[in-house]
C-alpha cells in the first residue's frame, strides 16, 4: 500500500557553526524504508527529533527529501533517484490530522469537514453530494448534532474528532496522524485511542501513524517502526518490539527494563550465558552476540519475581536487598539492591516489604534477552 | 510502478523535452510566484530607488563624482553649531521622554497609582495631536508674545516666563510630545519582566529603594537603552518642532537645515542631499546599535521574557496622593492645555489673550471661514484620498510580504524583511527629498511630479514597516498547520491563502490599515518638500495657515481633525485590544 524506500533528507543544523567551522549538515531521515500493507495500522514511534515526524510530512508532502521514493497505492508520489517526480501535497490526495488539529476557527464545523470537498479538483461535485457526505463523516465522528457550530467552541475531544472526519472525508487511501492525542489529557488520551483503533478498523483504512508514546504505540498498531537519530532501529508487531528488543535503545524506550552491562560467556543458537557485576544470568534466547562481547542483559520488571532469600541459589537467582518500594495503584514498584545495581520489580498490588529485607530475585530464561552494546 | 492511475501533470518527466520544458515555464509562472515576485519588485522600487538617487544627485553633479556638494553644505557658517543643536535637541529631547515615560509606565504598571486611565489617554497624544498642531498649541500657550501662560505668567511676576522658541522650549514640546512612545515601551518591558524576581529580592530583606537600585531597573536596562536609542534617532529625524520654533531664530537641525536649504533661493539641492546623506547614517548607525544592544545581550537577560505576569501592585501608600497628584498634573498639561488652547483660539474671531471681552466675543467664525475658503475641502479630499490608498496598498503589500518572509524557505527572503523595514530608518524630511529627486527625472512612463501619485509613493514607503509590523505579528500568530492542513486538503496556495490566511489574519490587517490611516493624515516632513499647489494635505494646510498668520483658521482645522483622528484612533484601539496584537 505504502512504500518508502531509501528516504534520505539532512536539514542544515539550525546552530551556527563556530568560527572556522563548516555548517554541519544533521540527518533528518537516514535511510529510511518501510512497507505499510493494505489496512495496516502503522506507527513511526521514537523520541522527538528522531525523525519520524519528517518522515510523516514527507509522505504527506509538506517536506520534500533529498532522495529516496514514496509511492501510495502503486502511484509514485516523490522519486529521487533515477526520476524527479514530486506531486504538490494539494494532489496527493491523502487525508491528514495535525499535532495541533489545524481546525480552521473561521469556519463552522460543516465547512472545515467540507472544505477537502469544495477546493481543487474535487471542486465539480454537486452541493447535494457534498452535503451527504459531510453529514455522514460526521455521524460517524458523532458530530453531526454540531455541524453548524463555530468550530472554536468544540471541546479538545471533539476537534480532535472533527480534524479525522475532515481527514477522511474525500475516503483517501492513506491516513496520516501526526502525534494527534498529545495535546489531550490523560483520561480522553485513553478513550480516543480505542476509538481511533476502532474507526481505523471499521474503515479499513491504511493508516501511518507518528507517536512517542510507546503505551499508544502498542495498543494501536498492526506494526512498529523504532526510529532513533534518522534510522529504524527496529520493526516489527507491538508483541515483537515489546518483548524481543533488538537493542539496548529499543529496550530502554519501550517499558522501564533493567539493564545490565555484562561480558558472554557462553553463546549458541537460542541459548547465551552472560556473566555481570550483579551475577550470572542465563538467556534462552535468540540473539546476535558471539562469546567475550560487551553487552548488556535485559529483564522486565514485571519478569520478575521476588521471593524470601534462600529459597535457591543458581543462575538467574540473584540475592537481594529491599532499598524502597512504591504502591502505584495497580501494582508495587520495588526497587532492589544487588550487588551495585538497582533492580525494579513489578508486583501485584498487595505485595509488601520493609526496606532492608533480604530477598531473592527470580526469572525465567526466555525473559531474558541479551542485546549488543551499541545499536 | 504501473502508470495506469498517473495523472497528466505527474507524466512530466516521461514527456518529450519540450513539454517538460514547457512545464517547468508554467511552475515558474504559478499565480504565487508572479504575485510574490510583483510584490518584491514594488517593494525594492519603493525602496532602494530614492537612496540611488540621492546618492548620485549628492555626489554626481554633472555626471562627475565629486564631494563639492559636502564641501559646500558645511562650509557654509554653522556647520558645527548646527550638528551640535542636533545633539542637544535629539539628546536633551530623549532623556526628557525617557525620564517621563519610564516614571509612567513604571507607576501604572507596578504599583496601585491612582488615575490610570488618565495616563493611558495621555498615551494617545502622539496619535491623536499631529506633531504640526502641537507644536503650533505650545506656541499659542507659551511664545513670549502671545503664549497664554505668560499672559498668566506677566499677570503674576510682571515678565514672560516662557519662551518656547528656544532650544529648552523645542526639547520640552519634543520632549513630551515622544514620552508616551517611551511609555508604552517600558510598559511592555515591564509587564513582561517576572515579578518573583523582585519580591525574592523583597523577602531577602532589601529595602524598595535597594530593590529599585538593584533589581528593577538593571533588569529593564536593555529596554531602557532600546528606547533611549530610538529616542536619539526620532529626535535627530524630528522635523515639525526644529522647523516651526528653532528656523525663526535660527536654530538649526539636520531636518531644518535640509528644508531650508530646499527653500531659499537659489536653492542647492545637492548640499541638501549632503546633509541628508549625513543624518540618514547617522539614523542608520543608531537603529544598528539600537538591534545590537537588544540581541547581543538578550541571553544575559533572558529572565524578562515574554510571558505576560500579572504581578501584585506594590502599595505606594503616604507617597499615593503625591503620584497622583504627578499624573493629573502631567495629564492637564500634555493633553487638556494643548487641546484646550485650540478649542479656545478656534472660538475666536481673531486672535486675543485670555479676558471675559474674548469669551463673549467666542463664534463660529474662524469654522466658517475655514470652510469658506476653497483650498481646507480640497486638502481634506487629498488627506482621504491618499489615507485611505496608501493605507490599502501598505496592507496589501506587507500582507504578501510578510507571508514571503514568514511562510516560505526561500534564500534571500531575509533581503525583503530588511527593505521592507528600510524605510523606518530613512528620516520623513530625506525620504521626500529622494523622492523629489527621483521625480523629477522622472523614471517612470506617466508623470509624477505635481500630481498626488508622489505622496501616494512617499507614504507608501514611509508606512511600509507600520504595515509590515502588523501584518507579521498577526501572521505569527497563525499557526502553519492551518495552511499545511489546507493544503494536504487539496487546495492550491490561492485557495490556501483566500480562503484561510486572508480571513485569519484579516483583523489584524485592518488594524494596521487604520494605524497607516492615522499616521498618513499627521504626515508633514516629507509632503512638505512633495506638495504642489493643488496638491495640499490638511498637514500641509495647517502648516501654511500657520505661516499666513490665520491663527484662529489653524486652530479651528486642529479640532477638527482632532476630533476625527481621536474617533479613527478609539476603533483602532478597539480592535486591537479585542485581538491582543499591535504595533507601533
Amino acid at each position: 500500500m505504502l512504500t518508502i524506500q531509501n528516504l534520505k533528507k539532512t536539514f542544515a543544523d539550525d546552530q551556527k557553526p563556530a568560527k572556522g567551522e563548516k555548517a554541519k549538515q544533521v540527518f533528518a531521515i537516514d535511510d529510511v524504508s518501510i512497507r505499510v500493507d493494505e489496512g495496516a495500522f502503522f506507527t513511526l514511534l521514537g523520541p522527538s527529533g528522531c525523525g519520524k515526524t519528517t518522515t510523516l510530512r514527507s509522505v504527506a508532502g509538506l517536506e520534500e527529501p533529498d532522495s529516496g521514493h514514496i509511492a501510495v497505492g502503486g502511484r509514485t508520489l516523490f522519486e529521487r533517484g533515477q526520476q524527479r517526480v514530486n506531486i504538490p501535497a494539494n494532489r496527493r490526495g491523502l487525508g491528514m490530522v495535525f499535532q495541533s488539529y489545524a481546525i480552521w476557527p473561521h469556519m463552522s464545523v460543516f465547512e472545515n469537514a467540507a472544505f477537502p470537498l469544495r477546493v481543487a479538483a474535487r471542486r465539480s461535485r454537486s452541493r447535494a453530494d457534498v452535503k451527504s457526505k459531510v453529514m455522514r463523516v460526521l455521524e460517524t465522528m458523532e458530530l453531526a448534532h454540531l455541524a453548524e457550530r463555530r468550530a472554536t467552541k468544540l471541546s479538545g475531544g471533539q476537534q480532535q474528532r472533527l480534524a479525522l472526519a475532515r481527514a477522511i472525508v474525500i475516503e483517501p487511501p492513506l491516513l496520516l496522524l501526526d502525534e494527534p492525542l498529545s495535546n489531550l489529557d490523560a483520561k480522553l488520551r485513553e478513550s480516543l485511542r480505542f476509538e481511533i483503533k476502532r474507526l481505523q478498523h471499521d474503515l479499513g483504512i491504511t493508516t501511518l501513524y507518528v507517536t512517542h508514546d510507546q503505551n499508544e504505540a502498542l495498543a494501536m498498531s498492526t506494526s512498529i517502526a523504532v526510529m532513533n537519530a534518522g534510522k529504524i532501529v527496529q520493526l516489527g508487531t507491538p508483541r515483537e518490539i515489546y518483548e524481543t528488543p533488538r537493542n539496548t535503545f529499543v529496550a530502554e524506550f519501550i517499558g522501564a527494563s533493567n539493564l545490565i552491562k555484562g561480558t558472554v560467556a557462553s553463546a549458541e543458537s537460542g541459548a547465551a550465558v552472560v556473566e555481570t557485576p550483579a551475577g550470572r544470568f542465563v538467556s534462552a534466547r535468540e540473539h546476535v552476540v558471539s562469546v567475550g562481547d560487551a553487552v548488556r542483559v535485559s529483564v522486565r520488571p514485571e519478569s520478575i519475581e521476588i521471593r524470601d532469600r534462600g529459597v535457591d541459589s543458581g543462575p538467574n537467582r540473584l540475592p537481594g536487598e529491599v532499598v524502597t518500594s512504591s504502591y502505584v495503584g495497580d501494582s508495587v514498584i520495588t526497587v532492589v539492591r544487588v550487588g551495585h545495581h538497582e533492580l525494579r520489580v513489578r508486583t501485584r498490588a498487595t505485595f509488601n516489604a520493609e526496606p532492608g529485607l533480604a530477598v531473592t530475585l527470580c526469572f525465567d530464561e526466555t525473559d531474558v534477552a541479551v542485546l549488543p552494546e551499541t545499536i | 510502478m504501473t502508470t495506469t492511475t498517473l495523472e497528466p501533470s505527474e507524466t512530466r518527466e516521461f514527456r518529450p523535452v519540450r513539454e517538460r520544458v514547457t512545464a517547468r515555464i508554467a511552475s515558474i509562472l504559478s499565480v504565487r510566484n508572479i504575485i510574490v515576485v510583483a510584490v518584491i519588485v514594488v517593494i525594492a522600487y519603493l525602496t532602494l530607488v530614492p537612496l540611488v538617487f540621492l546618492v548620485a544627485r549628492t555626489f554626481f553633479e554633472d555626471g562627475v563624482f565629486s564631494f563639492e556638494a559636502f564641501a559646500r553644505a558645511y562650509d557654509a557658517v554653522g556647520l558645527g553649531e548646527m550638528i551640535w543643536n542636533s545633539f542637544v535637541f535629539a539628546g536633551g529631547s530623549a532623556v526628557f521622554a525617557l525620564a517621563v515615560g519610564t516614571f509612567l509606565a513604571y507607576v501604572t504598571v507596578r504599583t496601585d497609582a491612582p488615575f490610570p486611565g488618565l495616563i493611558f489617554a495621555a498615551s494617545l497624544v502622539p496619535l491623536i495631536i499631529p506633531g504640526v498642531l502641537y507644536t503650533i498649541s505650545w506656541i499659542l500657550l507659551s511664545s513670549s508674545n502671545i503664549g497664554l501662560l505668560n499672559q498668566v505668567s506677566k499677570a503674576l511676576f510682571g515678565a514672560p516666563f516662557f519662551d518656547v522658541f528656544s532650544m529648552p522650549g523645542m526639547i520640552w514640546v519634543e520632549g513630551t510630545h515622544n514620552a508616551p512612545l517611551v511609555y508604552l515601551f517600558m510598559v511592555a518591558a515591564f509587564k513582561s519582566m517576572d515579578p518573583s524576581l523582585e519580591e525574592s529580592a523583597l523577602l531577602s530583606g532589601s529595602s524598595r529603594a535597594t530593590l529599585m537600585r538593584r533589581i528593577t531597573l538593571p533588569l529593564v536596562r536593555p529596554a531602557l537603552a532600546g528606547a533611549a536609542l530610538i529616542m536619539v534617532v526620532r529626535g535627530l529625524e524630528g522635523f515639525d518642532v526644529p522647523a516651526l520654533l528653532g528656523i525663526p531664530k535660527g536654530i538649526f537641525v539636520f531636518t531644518s537645515r535640509i528644508f531650508y536649504e530646499m527653500q531659499t533661493f537659489p536653492m542647492d539641492s545637492a548640499a541638501a542631499g549632503s546633509i541628508s546623506i549625513t543624518l540618514l547614517v547617522l539614523a542608520i548607525l543608531g537603529v544598528w546599535l539600537t538591534s545590537r544592544s537588544s540581541t547581543g545581550k538578550g541571553g544575559q537577560f533572558s529572565t524578562v521574557t515574554g510571558k505576560g505576569f500579572r504581578p501584585r501592585p506594590l502599595e505606594l501608600r503616604k507617597w499615593r496622593p503625591v503620584v497622583g497628584a504627578i499624573v493629573v498634573v502631567y495629564f492637564a498639561v500634555t493633553t487638556v492645555l494643548p487641546v484646550g488652547i485650540l478649542v479656545y483660539t478656534s472660538f475666536l474671531p481673531f486672535y486675543q489673550g485670555l479676558s471675559w471681552n474674548a469669551l463673549a466675543s467666542m463664534n463660529l467664525t474662524s469654522y466658517q471661514e475655514l470652510f469658506a475658503d476653497r483650498t481646507f475641502p480640497k486638502a481634506a479630499q487629498n488627506s482621504i484620498i491618499l489615507g485611505l490608498s496608501s493605507s490599502i496598498i501598505v496592507v496589501l503589500l506587507a500582507a504578501i510580504a510578510s507571508w514571503f518572509i514568514v511562510r516560505t524557505r526561500v534564500r534571500g527572503r531575509w533581503i525583503i524583511d530588511q527593505l521592507s523595514f528600510l524605510p523606518m530608518v530613512i528620516p520623513g524630511i530625506v525620504l521626500g527629498l529622494s523622492i523629489a529627486f527621483v521625480y523629477l527625472r522622472n523614471p517612470l512612463p506617466f508623470p509624477v511630479y505635481g500630481t498626488l501619485l508622489i505622496l501616494l509613493f512617499a507614504y507608501v514607503t514611509r508606512f511600509l514597516p507600520y504595515g509590515m509590523r502588523y501584518a507579521m505579528s498577526s501572521l505569527e500568530q497563525v499557526s502553519g498547520e492551518l495552511e499545511e492542513s489546507a493544503n494536504v486538503s487539496g487546495a492550491s496556495w490561492w485557495q490556501t491563502f483566500s480562503r484561510i490566511l486572508v480571513p485569519l489574519i484579516i483583523p489584524g490587517l485592518f488594524a494596521g490599515f487604520l494605524y497607516t490611516l492615522i499616521i498618513s493624515v499627521r504626515e508633514l516632513s516629507s509632503s512638505i518638500l512633495l506638495y504642489t499647489p493643488g496638491n495640499e494635505v490638511l498637514s500641509i494646510l495647517s502648516w501654511q495657515m500657520y505661516e499666513d498668520g490665520n491663527l484662529t483658521r489653524v486652530a479651528a482645522l486642529g479640532v477638527i481633525m482632532i476630533a476625527s483622528l481621536t474617533i479613527v484612533v478609539g476603533l483602532s484601539n478597539l480592535i486591537t485590544s479585542r485581538l491582543g496584537i499591535g504595533a507601533r
